[in-house]
């Protein structure tokens, strides 16, 4: 059993993230003493974290624009050379996770496992599983030397559950003075509206990919998307070509998502973009050839064009 | 303007990818090409050089082999020398040592405005080597870049988020790691491939960066099982000859989701 397990924690609108809450449960798992260590101002969801088990949560308080590579990995270090030595800190394989956990490891000069799906404790080792080729193998790697042990987690790869705990103790963990690596600085932040449900939260997604032939067709995706009340995504081709924003990408570049329904509209089935889509519950491809990867893992495949296939079909749900 | 590109020589991704079975790690032996995702961080790079005016582009690399042919691919798009860090010490580095030596292979070079580098290989794609070799230099670094302009002393960025992105500025010298598709790599002129023949390639050892240990003996991680992934079974497959969109349909109507 491991005693300290620490969790990069972060909110959004006033609610600790879905990645949050999926690291907290499994942190619960692996052993008692688990502290959330907050990117950010702590007060709206550090009783969100308490239920989830945490109970200690340090906050780094407002970044005052910091990229939080340097700061957060910065006030991390300082706790750490305050005495509190963590046996795992546990990070979200997203922008602000990989870019922390990539400074600390320096700052402690320890490795760091990355793209991992699980965790266990044997003993005194940590090990860690990370699928590679497209998702077909599953490689387990353990620490050798001496913690901390610094993991980042694929999102999804853990069920969030709430632990009923109590409110925590919140200490404050500020961020030092950076000096030159604290040169970087956020000005200005531009969000690109999204219609309908979060890519990562839909019940059902449809992505579209390079076989749509042209941008414009791309409209056909969404109105899909939007007669099944889900999310339109796309592969990483179409979004490196400029039809859509990379908010849209589903894959291991992009966002992971676990949907009831995926659909494939043109979408051949790169590695890239199976490790993002295959956990979906179930999946629907359409392609014009038969040998694309994706029918290896599409419940329903048809074999067929995306410009006959999807007007038919968004007429058929537009008119239940 | 002086820009440092971090570049690697990966696996044709078109060849299927296979572990050493001996151990674990990817096997590297066969012909290296240049990762398509740093020769979007090598056009960048050139364009920034082009747009200051003077300066040069410049690269490192590291490889557990003496191998060029990735390398002399980003010399004929334009970068004027590299150092390849080549030792067969390095096989079985950890992101962490391959970090600390392309540091070192960087500060060969001299003074750089600016570090670029891909945001995650595509084979091995850990994602942490650019901010690690940051902290290693003590610089500034954004990760994620889909534009970079430098204005006098000062790096503009967009940078991605997971909601849209954000507008970064920072001081330089600095690190960025760059996302694909930002540019538009140009394809080498004969001219380019002819003069990348001669273009000096400082072939150094991990040892001769003062880097120790290295490979397998400094990665404080060991592979300890590999083992295939439970198989997603494939389903029906249908041709569509008109009617396919009614199958779809009675398929979610069967999981009830419409």
């Amino acid at each position: 059993m491991a005693s300290n397990i620490w969790v990069f924690a972060q909110g959004a609108d006033g609610a600790p993230t879905s990645a949050t809450l999926e690291l907290l449960a499994k942190a619960r798992s692996l052993g008692d003493g688990v502290s959330a260590f907050v990117l950010g101002d702590a007060a709206d969801i550090a009783a969100a974290l308490g239920d989830h088990g945490a109970t200690k949560v340090y906050a780094t308080g407002d970044l005052g624009g910091s990229l939080p590579g340097a700061a957060v990995a910065s006030a991390m270090k300082a706790v750490i050379d305050g005495g509190d030595t963590p046996d795992i800190i546990m990070f979200p394989q997203n922008y602000e996770g990989r870019d922390v956990v990539a400074r600390l490891s320096v700052k402690l000069d320890k490795p760091v496992l990355t793209n991992n799906t699980e965790i266990e404790v044997d003993g005194d080792q940590v090990k860690v599983t990370t699928p590679v080729f497209g998702g077909t193998q599953l490689v387990t790697t353990t620490f050798t030397g001496g913690g901390p042990y610094l993991v980042a987690f694929r999102p999804k790869s853990f069920v969030a559950e709430a632990a009923g705990g109590g409110a925590p103790e919140v200490v404050e963990a500020p961020v030092p003075d950076l000096g030159a690596t604290g040169g970087a600085t956020v000005q200005a932040v531009h969000v690109e509206e999204h219609s309908g449900p979060k890519l990562d939260e839909a019940n059902i997604v449809v992505s579209g990919g390079r076989g749509l032939g042209e941008a414009g067709k791309y409209e056909m995706i969404e109105t899909l998307a939007k007669a099944l009340k889900g999310a339109p995504g796309a592969s990483r081709a179409i979004v490196d070509a400029g039809w859509v924003p990379y908010s849209y990408q589903v894959g291991q570049t992009g966002k992971v998502v676990k949907p009831a329904v995926y659909i494939a509209a043109g979408i051949s089935g790169a590695t890239q973009h199976m490790v993002g889509m295959k956990g979906s519950k179930n999946i629907i491809a359409i392609n014009k050839d038969k040998e694309a990867p994706i029918f290896g893992v599409a419940d329903l495949g048809v074999v067929g064009d995306v410009h006959k296939v999807l007007p038919k079909l968004i007429e058929a749900l537009q008119a239940r | 303007m002086n820009v440092i590109v971090c570049v690697k020589q990966i696996p044709d991704p078109a060849q299927p990818g296979e572990l050493d079975p001996s151990d674990n790690t990817l096997k590297r032996d066969g012909k290296l090409i240049l990762d398509e995702s740093d020769s979007y961080g090598v056009e960048m790079a050139l364009q920034l050089v082009g747009t200051a005016g003077g300066g040069e582009v410049s690269l490192v690399s590291m490889a557990p082999n003496g191998e060029v042919s990735g390398l002399r691919t980003a010399l004929a798009m334009g970068a004027a020398k590299a150092v390849l860090v080549s030792d067969p010490e390095l096989a079985g580095s950890d992101a962490l040592t391959t970090a600390k030596v392309l540091a070192e292979a960087s500060k060969r070079l001299g003074d750089a405005d600016l570090i670029i580098a891909g945001t995650e290989s595509s084979d091995g794609y850990t994602g942490t080597v650019p901010e690690q070799m940051a902290e290693l230099l003590g610089l500034p670094s954004i990760t994620f870049a889909k534009t970079v302009t430098v204005d006098g002393e000062t790096l503009k960025v967009e940078r991605q988020t997971e909601a849209g992105y954000d507008e970064v500025t920072s001081t330089l010298p600095a690190v960025v790691s760059v996302t694909a598709g930002v540019v538009e790599p140009r394809y080498p002129s004969f001219k380019g491939i002819m003069a990348a023949k001669s273009k000096p390639v400082d072939t150094v050892t991990a040892a001769d960066l003062g880097v120790t240990p290295v490979g397998w003996a400094g990665a404080g991680q060991q592979i300890v099982d590999v083992a295939s992934a439970p198989e997603r079974e494939a389903g029906e497959v249908i041709e569509d000859e008109g009617e396919a969109h009614l199958k779809i349909v009675e398929f979610l109507d069967k999981l009830k989701v419409i």
